[in-house]
């Protein structure tokens, strides 16, 4: 037992660390803050890599990794606040055609009775996966039946591909037919695939200027699949915490870096217990994240699931108002990339689990009764 | 990253959880909490039925995962807290293990394994308590002996040790850091006056100590003469990386109990409140998490818990303190001002928890100047 990467995985995160420094550094960061539409010649560089199909099986020309490598990889593409649908082209690889290999840019929306129905990046998708209904395990909203640990160690092999059923009528290119969410059939989660011009979208202006949104106001129920949705929604809420990880973690680094420069008052204001504190906090903030969404990783579940998005949101979101506290003036300029980090971090806050019921259901959970250790 | 166990370590869970099944029941009424030479006779009882079953030296002597399973199983059995056995177990005795000679350990450690003796920390004193390397406590060497005078204070169990872990300073001549030496102190030697102080979570739980022309044999130093601070920093390792380590779970039962109590008298109504409570179950979630993860360090950098038990230390002090202020809100106004209740009693002791074993403030210090590598200021 030992929670910490072995040797394979830390070199698997170096990598990506080396890829994202080399295609999305500084420059290109900047540059898409000005043009935020997808590059998509960097997206199948992504997918030629095995970020997308990084736990879709060997024999399928995947990477045949699990959970916690994902993880890794997710948390790395925080550090870097790499745009994009992420989450969705991670988790839809093994379920659309051309998502693996990042030729085809897919969306996933929660659309279900508390889901935001925010969609990233509408003008960059080349289709959209829909999901909503509660499910079956509505208290846990990103909950449901718990799926065996994936990857934790074992030899099984990885089950990302097991998401998907056959499509009812996938490929199909009827016209939709309905139109308005409504109120949904029954309350089981569902999903529907849908091209994405489909939706009727309200313009919404996004906070994060690296990430284009739209609000999905009524949408047709087209192509339904048959897609595991508590264990989509549980791994989507899981790879958002891992990015808000790698947020909060290059926050730290950030406020430290500064904190070594500046100087006032004769000498670097990391010698100041004030700022020195703040940096502390940021750090106990990110090792305490961590350790709950490698854990979660591991065993797969839905609460620790809760529970690590939980955590990594507060550490994602407050380092960054803590960087930018210790950044001074420079923090609230626009050239300054504090702002990019916290504008991301709320952004994330708010997608697939929100923090009133995700503790809801951390606080019913209490009740079982169960300490699981 | 692994969660699994081993094949024996999980063969040593069950037998270890068979055990408890057995013994506990067994166990005499527990003491008035409050009564220390009651719960030093309960403690000591409970520490030589581990040993006699088997389990008295996990806390120093067995793997680091054996030594997790131990403190979960005897957590979520319900088992006796150390208690009295505190010091002794939890930072004297591994510090000894860890820095002391065959001889030492062949003398110290089997009657602190076998529940006969009980160990107290002699540390702080009125004027150095952050700044522990500012203690003025003299020891002059004569012949076989050191000759001690001073003052300790807030020392944990003093009225009923046997040994006092003791910090000295050797060489009044040294910068501060190198005149100090690490001594074993038994609490009879003639010259030791013990003055109980009351807290204000009750009677004693602590005392100062006067120490005036105390003899302490040199045989009886662990490690080098005027080396006590590197000793030192081991044994505060342990006291932050590990000693409180079996509270955690001990506190996610005590909040599962909490949210039982608030569902009965009809507080669980309360939207905040409840959310209050989810919250904590994920911060003592992770922190069992964060234990887990420097478990896994501390194995890899030869057994002595690093600065990441600062991390530890700083986040579970902050988390318990919320757990008990939840437990406030929980009972409501009556029942939070009522002095008799149990949580009442456990709230005003985690208010200790920031403060003993080095301040939060102590501990950002370390963590930003060793972790973080900030430039050393004010
Ligand atoms: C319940 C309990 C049990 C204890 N048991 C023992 C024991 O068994 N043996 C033993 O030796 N000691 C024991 N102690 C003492 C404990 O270790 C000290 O109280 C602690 O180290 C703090 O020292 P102090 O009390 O002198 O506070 P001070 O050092 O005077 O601190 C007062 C305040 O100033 C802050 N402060 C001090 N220095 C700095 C700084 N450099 N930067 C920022 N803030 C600073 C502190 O954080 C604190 O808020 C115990 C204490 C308690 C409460």
């Amino acid at each position: 037992m030992d929670l910490r990467p072995t040797a394979d995985q830390r070199a698997l995160q170096a990598s990506a660390r080396d890829l994202l420094a080399c295609r999305f550094g500084r420059e290109r960061l900047r540059a898409a803050v000005d043009s935020p539409a997808l590059d998509r010649a960097l997206w199948r560089e992504l997918g030629a890599a095995g970020f997308f199909a990084l736990r879709l099986p060997e024999a399928d020309g995947g990477v045949g990794l699990g959970l916690p490598e994902a993880v890794l990889v997710f948390e790395e593409a925080g550090r870097a606040l790499l745009p994009g649908p992420l989450v969705a082209g991670h988790l839809l690889a093994g379920v659309v055609p051309g998502a693996a290999t990042g030729e085809r840019v897919v969306g996933l929306c929660d659309v279900g009775a508390d889901g935001a129905r925010l969609w990233e990046h509408p003008a960059d998708c080349d289709e959209l996966i829909l999901v909503e209904g509660t499910g079956p395990d509505a208290s846990a909203e990103i909950g449901g039946s718990d799926a065996p640990p994936v990857g934790a160690g074992t030899d099984a092999p990885p089950k990302t591909a097991g998401l998907d059923a056959p499509p009812e009528d996938a490929g199909s290119d009827a016209p939709p037919e309905s139109a308005g969410p409504g109120a949904p059939p029954e309350d089981a989660a569902h999903a529907y695939w849908n091209a994405s011009d489909w939706p009727t979208l309200a313009p919404l202006r996004s906070v994060d200027p690296l990430t284009p949104l739209a609000r999905v106001v009524s949408y047709p129920r087209r192509a339904p699949r048959a897609l595991d949705v508590p264990r989509l929604r549980r791994e989507a809420a899981l790879l958002t915490a891992a990015l808000q990880l790698g947020s909060a973690a290059r926050t730290v680094e950030m406020a430290v870096e500064h904190a070594r420069r500046r100087e006032q008052f004769g000498v670097r204001i990391g010698a100041f217990q004030a700022v020195k504190h703040l940096c502390a906090e940021m750090l106990i903030r990110v090792e305490i994240a961590r350790s709950a969404v490698y854990a979660a990783s591991l065993t797969g579940q839905s609460l620790p699931v809760i529970g690590a998005k939980v955590l990594a949101d507060e550490a994602a979101v407050r380092n960054a108002r803590d960087c930018l506290q210790v950044h001074g003036g420079i923090g609230f300029t626009w050239e300054a990339d504090v702002h990019l980090h916290l504008k991301r971090a709320w952004l994330r806050l708010e997608q697939w689990q929100s923090g009133a019921k995700a503790e809801e259901a951390l606080a019913e959970a209490l009740l079982a009764g169960e300490v699981a250790v | 990253m692994d969660l699994t166990y081993t094949p024996e370590e999980e063969e040593f869970r069950v037998r270890l959880r068979e055990w408890l099944a057995k013994a506990l029941p067994e166990l005499p009424a527990r003491p008035d909490p409050l009564d220390w030479p009651a719960r030093r006779a309960y403690d000591l009882g409970w520490q030589r039925r581990l040993y006699d079953a088997g389990y008295g030296s996990l806390h120093w002597d067995a793997s680091p995962t054996q030594r997790l399973i131990f403190l979960e199983e005897t957590e979520l059995a319900g088992a006796p807290y150390v208690g009295a056995n505190f010091v002794g177990l939890l930072h004297a005795g591994p510090t000894i293990a860890a820095e002391g000679t065959d001889e030492q350990r062949a003398r110290w450690l089997p009657p602190i394994l076998r529940g006969e003796a009980v160990w107290c920390q002699g540390f702080s004193e009125p004027d150095a308590g952050s700044d522990l390397a500012a203690l003025r406590t003299r020891a002059v060497r004569d012949g076989d002996d050191y000759v001690i005078t001073g003052q300790k204070t807030w020392t944990s169990h003093a009225e009923i040790a046997d040994w006092c872990e003791l910090l000295v300073r050797t060489d009044p001549e040294a910068p501060r850091h190198r005149g100090i030496s690490w001594l074993a102190m038994p609490m009879d030697a003639p010259g030791i006056t013990v003055r109980p102080l009351r807290t204000l979570a009750g009677p004693a739980e602590f005392a100062e100590v006067f120490l005036d022309e105390v003899r302490v044999p040199v045989a009886n130093r662990v490690g080098a003469e005027h080396d006590g601070w590197r000793v030192t920093m081991v044994t505060l390792s342990f006291e932050r990386g590990t000693a409180f380590v079996g509270e955690v779970v001990a506190c996610r039962r005590t909040l599962g109990g909490l949210a039982r109590t608030a569902r009965v008298n009809g507080r669980w109504d309360d939207p905040v409140l409840r959310r209050r409570l989810g919250r904590l179950n994920a911060e003592f979630t992770a922190l069992w998490r964060l234990i887990q993860w420097n478990v896994g360090a501390a194995g890899a950098a030869g057994g002595t818990p690093g600065a990441g038990g600062s991390v530890f230390k700083l986040r579970y002090s902050q988390a318990r303190q919320e757990l008990y202020d939840a437990a406030a809100e929980v009972l409501g106004t009556a029942g939070a001002l009522d002095a008799d209740q149990e949580w009442t009693a456990a709230r005003l002791s985690s208010l200790s928890y920031t403060i003993a074993a080095g301040t939060s403030q102590i501990q950002r210090d370390i963590i930003a100047e060793r972790l973080l590598d900030l430039p050393k200021g004010r």
